[in-house]
């Protein structure tokens, strides 16, 4: 018994751990964002009002799968473990002895 | 500048307290139901009560109250900002009241055109709610951003505003949208219609709470650091976190301040562009034309 809830809390941690990975994703595709709309004030100075909002608003959308990995590693690190540990305690208890 | 009134600075006064009284009443709650506990942690919002309901109990949290809390404290700052408002200009506040009305109502008529314009105090009272709720973790109050009940409701209210604006055209006309361009997509233009809502406040909900986790696992990393560092400091000075003071505020004004209010207009931007985005204009103007033919033509004929 004890076993299996270190097992499911390691495996949660890793898995958390392993879903962020998907941070690289987003890190890159802002730099190339950010180093682009620096090129373009370099070209236009007059135009950095609205290059700055559109590269902000990129950014957002860009950062949209980074999130959705984290929304999963904050659900494996605080929701999962619970919910896990309490089926595998009533599975337990409804086994014939 | 003419002199005001008793009356007139009576009123002021009453406002401003107004204005401070929620975020007050909020930390009283805070602190007298938060229950004390050794060292730092992370929870979601607590539940006060439940009021029970035929389906479901309805769970009142941290986040509603603070919400709450947070909208009553927008509608007595939007009443100072309002009050003694005149043709003739005699208070200062007035100038920085119109200078928001004509910022907003530049951004709506830029992103969305001349025929949303009565959607910008919608913009501006979503963009203040969530910046304001996002802010007022800097008083030490539980930001009701980083809950995703409250933020997923604003994003269905948004996608209930889309849905409108798609249905404008008849719903004949909405369900042939999903058929573009090929009717084989249909079923990925059908899960892409939901994908709106759910990444809207997923990526607000993430990037809120990911500030309070990194913050609150800096706050740990420093006090176990300044207990191995300074702890050989002789009585109580040993057992305070040195380490603690001032440092996490760095981190804060990233986290707290420009984050909250980056993803607080970048949500009000998102609500413009996939409402603005989601309203056939050119069809929608040429039924009305036809429509207006067809009434003609029918008044000929009687």
């Amino acid at each position: 018994m004890e076993l299996a809830i270190g097992l499911i809390l390691g495996a949660c941690a890793l898995g958390a751990g392993l879903a962020m990975i998907a941070g690289i994703g987003p890190g890159i595709g802002e730099g190339n964002a950010v180093a682009k709309a620096c090129e373009a004030i370099g070209r236009q100075p007059e135009s950095k009002g609205s290059v700055t909002t559109t590269m902000l608003m990129g950014c957002a959308i860009a950062e949209t799968t980074g999130l959705y990995a984290l929304v999963i590693a904050i659900i494996l690190i605080f929701v999962a473990p619970n919910i896990l540990v309490d089926i595998l305690v009533n599975t337990m208890s409804q086994l014939p002895k | 500048m003419t002199k005001t009134s008793r009356s007139f600075r009576l009123l002021d006064m009453f406002y401003i307290v107004m204005m401070i009284v929620p975020l007050a009443i909020g930390m009283a709650i805070q602190v007298l139901t938060k229950p004390a506990t050794e060292g730092i942690t992370l929870t979601g919002a607590r539940i006060f009560f439940t009021i029970p309901m035929p389906l479901m109990d309805f769970p009142v949290t941290e986040s509603q109250i603070n919400s709450l809390l947070v909208t009553v404290t927008i509608f007595f700052f939007c009443l100072y900002m309002v009050h003694g408002i005149h043709e003739r200009v005699h208070l200062k506040r007035q100038h920085f009241a119109e200078l928001i009305v004509e910022k907003v109502d530049g951004l709506v008529h830029e992103n969305m055109g001349e025929y949303f314009m009565g959607y910008s105090p919608f913009i501006i009272a979503m963009l203040a709610l969530s910046a304001l709720s996002s802010l007022s973790s800097l008083i030490g109050l539980y930001p009701p951003t980083s809950d995703i009940n409250v933020v997923g409701g604003w994003a269905i209210l948004v996608f209930i505003l889309i849905t409108y604006y798609k249905l404008k055209c008849g719903p004949l006309y909405y369900l042939k949208s999903f058929t573009e361009p090929v009717a084989l997509l249909a079923p990925i233009n059908f899960l892409s219609e939901f994908a709106t809502p759910i990444s809207m406040s997923f990526r607000h909900y993430g990037n809120i709470l990911s500030g309070t986790v990194i913050s609150t696992l800096l706050a740990v990393a420093l006090s176990g650091l300044s207990n191995l560092v300074l702890g050989w400091l002789p009585g109580f000075l040993g057992e305070i976190s040195w380490l603690r003071v001032g440092i996490p505020a760095v981190l804060s004004i990233y986290f707290d301040v420009f984050s909250g209010c980056l993803q607080a207009f970048i949500f009000a931007m998102l609500t413009m562009m996939n409402v603005s985005g989601a309203f056939p204009k050119e069809d929608y103007e040429e039924r009305k034309r036809k429509k207006l033919l067809k009434k003609d033509a029918k008044k000929q004929i009687a």
